[in-house]
């Protein structure tokens, strides 16, 4: 178990590693920097000052030492300054993160609650009516994209209740304002708890097949016994890695649903920094996505590990 | 109270396929003797593994079921049951040990737990009381500090320590049948002889009588009284093992026994005369696509137009062996060039 | 036990069926779910493919008709420049197929070559590969998506390709653990024995058996790319002007007409969900279909 700990640990730092090549390298793909779209704006091209810019922002040193830079200044926290505020970027990204936080557990939180139950139910009732109506469901969860189910809901409100449920940010009442979160929070777990759901319903369809429980039968054990007593603590060893596989997902749904619901998250922040080329942003969100995966999917390993006990007791 | 444990009568069990109608037993009748131990051999498609699942009523509905027939167990025929009453009796009455422990174990369920749970559910004990019989019952088993292992999960035993775990889980309750499908195939050889020693100590002990399915001859020889030859589904030749080992009636048998090598058979009495290695030429025929006469005739170096019109019926050969062929008892030497 | 209709029980598994016709007959019986998923992406296609026909024009804009209501000449209303909503819902079907299979067949073209040379040769190729993948897949499609679309600009070769480059690394996983376990099957120590060369066991012997499964990922791929690609649009950095895109009809109606032209919202995400939804329906029929569960 702690030879399996030490070894993921590397990984993870390997793999982190990769990715901020990849995004650095990602970015600077087609050539031209953030000097051009200001003088583009601008209408003409002062050399002498865009050289000047350029040396500020550091943008006319060698690839390799701006990578360097960057790296050194994620290890001290120092995450460079935004191009379009020109304040620091942590400045800029640390605040907005809390809401974001909010919104995925919440959203994840609706999707174990629905996904895991209305899956097994489905495996066990396979091919009845039921089954087939929950998997037309959970299809239409996936097939739904996210922002559409977001505008959908804020017409919802719009038309039948008159008010558009945007957020406010209410320091001071956090009851409320995760209430608040909550319609956001559904459309994006919507899609999150069709995957956990159908994941499940296969996970358990494998179990059901296996050996150990037609021995479970052959003992006599009720069907109630066998699927969940023995079914599922087997069923759900998977289900807590789909978890992992999930925070991915959510991410991609998080964008869209605070741009539809005006969020001041960090997810949105993401786009708006794209869309100005704000590469000190971008390339730091970007690797804070990253690392927030990496870290979920090694906390979903780890658990994994101490609920299978054939990795908990390596022989 | 009867004199035989199980009186299986004609049973049918059909399967409904694409391929077509698949009878995988077709009119199987067997009586066993409380303390027997009988054994169903043949080669893999011969019927024998369902007809243990048919036993226990363990046949998945669709694509299979037992159309015809009827298996009494001490009296009570188990076809007509409802579930909840054939759930009280399987694993309690009548238990079933299957061939590869790995994967017939939970994985995530100690050995202790497993076990308990039969006891638990069918002798209504408490856990305690369950436990304290089920490592009883793993040292019956020849289970070297079964306090410890009864705390272990499935993948930290070894291969034979798990099949005698699972006869263990098996006859916890005292069965009156215990039915073994081929319980030492995923097994060395080695280990083979020890579950096989197992199983013959339990019976002794605790008077189960006991259905071994197995394709090696070998092991009929060295544990079971009386045998089932099954080919296609049916059954072609029954009798004492000693008897039909020595002499065997129908050409199928006969093949079986000559295609393996003599040292085990010379072991357990069989013909002196060491014999070249035969084989059966052919295939075991799709049960999907059965031919009109005998199943065995395409196979058989025997065969005549009657073989291949009428199915042979059950006769006795000799006192106390049966056998399916319209040639049975003729000397002439299987075909071999 | 009651008397058995073997001749019923037979129909029902499915015995006797011979003829191309008949076989699929049974099969849209059996996997009903899956016929409509065929359905729905045969619509799809004929749509794309037959759009010029209609004589229906997405690009003419009419300041008179701005937000006109469903119907009459305009059938599913019009939006803020007057443009008909039918129209430019036909005309982004032929957009969102094209994304769609083109970022699908990238995606799936290099993965499965990656995958499989991988897989099946090993090596420190392998080893390197193995290491991008986890890297690219820890990334979300969406965020790689956008990067990507940000980083070479609006357009909608870019925006395949921006969808094609972050699916590639799934395929290629699942490709190259497939090849892994195929690559230990007897026939190609067979054909190994026989003198084949490395390279034609691997595309002749260990390729068609990839097949089954890439069929089902490939399916899957293709509702993936129509959804990110309606995300991209959506968000502005996807297909650009003058393309009529399902996903940018949305961000150009969003929260504003939520509450005056609720049409503009509804149909093209009826038309993204319809679609995606048929490729999941189909995608899931063909798993089960290919499913090696038939136990005789």
């Amino acid at each position: 178990m702690g030879a399996y700990l030490v070894r993921r640990l590397a990984l993870m730092m390997l793999t982190l590693f990769g990715i901020s090549v990849l995004i650095f390298v990602l970015l600077r793909i087609v050539p031209g920097n953030i000097t051009d779209i200001i003088f583009d704006s601008a209408g003409f091209v002062n050399e002498r000052q865009k050289k000047k810019i350029e040396r500020e922002l550091g943008l006319d040193q060698p690839i390799v030492t701006q990578y360097g830079r960057w790296i050194a200044g994620l290890a001290k926290g120092d995450l460079g300054y935004a191009y379009v505020s020109e304040k620091p970027a942590i400045d800029e990204i640390l605040p907005r993160i809390p809401v974001t936080a909010k919104l995925a557990v919440l959203a994840l939180f609706f999707s174990v609650i629905i996904g895991v139950p209305l899956g097994v139910v489905s495996a066990v009732r396979q091919d009845t009516t039921l089954d087939y109506v929950l998997r037309v469901i959970s299809l239409s969860g996936l097939s739904l994209p996210s922002f559409w189910l977001g505008l959908l809901i804020l017409m919802a409100f719009v038309h039948f209740l008159g008010w558009i449920p945007l957020y406010q940010s209410s320091p001071g009442n956090l009851g409320k304002e995760l209430a608040l979160l909550c319609i956001p929070a559904a459309a994006v777990g919507f899609r999150s708890s069709a995957l956990v759901m159908r994941l499940t319903r296969s996970s358990m369809l494998e179990v059901l097949r296996q050996d150990y429980i037609r021995t479970a039968r052959a003992k006599g054990a009720s069907d109630t016994s066998v699927h969940y007593d023995h079914a599922l603590r087997n069923a759900v060893l998977p289900v807590v890695t789909i978890i992992g596989i999930e925070a991915a997902f959510l991410i991609g749904g998080l964008i869209v649903t605070e741009t539809v619901f005006n969020i001041p998250g960090v997810a949105r922040f993401l786009v708006e920094a794209i869309r100005w080329r704000d590469y000190p942003i971008v390339q730091n969100l970007v690797m804070f996505i990253a690392i927030v995966v990496v870290v979920v999917n090694f906390l979903v390993d780890m658990t994994y590990a101490m609920l299978d006990p054939r990795i908990r007791y390596e022989g | 109270m009867s004199d035989f444990a199980l009186e299986v009568e004609d049973l049918q069990t059909y399967f409904y396929t694409r391929a077509g109608l698949v009878k995988a037993v077709d009119g199987l009748s067997f009586k066993l003797k409380r303390g027997e131990t009988l054994a169903i051999v043949g080669e893999s498609g011969c019927g024998k593994s369902v007809t243990a699942l048919s036993l226990m009523r363990l046949v998945a509905d669709p694509p299979g079921r037992i159309v015809g027939g009827s298996i009494r167990l001490s009296g009570t025929d188990l076809v007509p049951l409802d579930e909840p009453a054939m759930r009280a009796i399987r694993g309690n009455r009548i238990a079933m040990i299957f061939q590869e422990p790995m994967t017939s174990l939970n994985p995530v369920m100690t050995i202790g737990r497993q076990i308990s749970e039969a006891l638990i559910l069918h002798q209504d004990m408490t856990r305690a009381a369950a436990l304290a019989r089920t490592i009883q019952m793993l040292g019956l088993v020849g289970i070297p500090e079964p306090e410890q292992r009864a705390k272990e999960y499935p993948h930290q035993l070894s291969g034979g320590m798990r099949q005698r775990a699972m006869i263990a889980m098996a006859v916890a309750c005292n069965p009156e049948v215990l039915i073994a499908d081929e319980p030492t195939s995923a097994l060395d050889v080695t280990i083979q002889a020890q579950i096989l020693e197992v199983i013959a100590k339990l019976r002794r002990e605790l008077g189960t009588a006991v259905i071994l399915i197995t394709h090696d001859l070998g092991v009929v020889a060295e544990t079971a009284e009386h045998v089932i030859v099954m080919y296609a589904g049916r059954k072609v030749e029954e009798g004492d093992v000693r008897s039909v080992f020595a002499d065997p009636q129908h050409p199928y048998t006969r093949g079986l026994i000559h295609s393996i090598p003599r040292l085990a058979l010379m072991r357990s009495g069989g013909a002196a005369q060491p014999e070249r290695l035969q084989e059966i030429p052919g295939m075991v025929p799709a049960l999907s696509n059965l031919p009109p006469g005998c199943a065995f005739a395409p196979r058989c170096a025997r065969a005549s137009d009657i073989c291949r019109r009428e199915i042979p019926r059950l006769e006795e050969k000799r006192p106390g062996l049966v056998a399916a062929c319209w040639h049975a008892g003729e000397t002439a030497a299987v075909a071999h060039g | 036990m009651a008397d058995h209709d073997h001749a019923a029980a037979l129909e029902r598994a499915g015995a006797n069926v011979s003829g191309w016709w008949s076989s699929v007959a049974f099969l849209a019986r059996k996997y009903p779910l899956g016929a409509i998923g065929a359905v729905i992406m045969v619509i799809f296609l004929l749509t794309a493919l037959l759009a010029g026909i209609t004589g229906l024009d997405p690009f003419s804009t009419d300041a008179r008709s701005s937000l006109a209501r469903p119907g009459g000449e305009h059938l599913l209303g019009a939006d803020f420049m007057g443009r008909d909503v039918l129209a430019r819902i036909v005309f982004g079907a032929r957009i969102s197929l094209t994304v769609a299979v083109g970022a699908t067949f990238l995606g799936c073209f290099f993965g499965v070559a990656i995958g499989l040379t991988s897989g099946f040769f090993g090596g420190w190729f392998d080893l390197l590969v193995q290491r991008l993948i986890d890297i690219m897949q820890s990334l979300p499609l969406l965020v790689m998506a956008l990067v990507m679309a940000a980083s070479l600009g609006p357009s909608l070769t870019n925006t395949i390709i921006a969808i094609a480059i972050p699916l590639v690394p799934s395929v290629a996983r699942v490709i190259r653990s497939n090849t892994l376990s195929l690559r230990e099957m007897p026939y190609v120590e067979a054909a190994r024995a026989v003198g084949m060369s490395e390279v034609r066991i691997a595309v002749t012997h260990v390729l068609p058996n990839t097949l089954a499964p890439l069929i089902v990922l490939a399916t899957a791929q293709l509702g993936s790319a129509i959804l990110v690609e309606s995300a991209l649009s959506f968000l502005g950095l996807g297909v650009p002007e003058p393309h009529p895109s399902w996903g940018r009809m949305l961000s150009e109606s969003a929260a504003e007409y939520v509450r005056t032209a609720p049409w503009l919202v509804i149909f093209p995400g009826v038309a993204i969900s319809a679609v995606v939804f048929g490729t999941n329906l189909l995608g899931d029929a063909i798993r089960d279909v290919l499913d090696p569960r038939q136990r005789q």
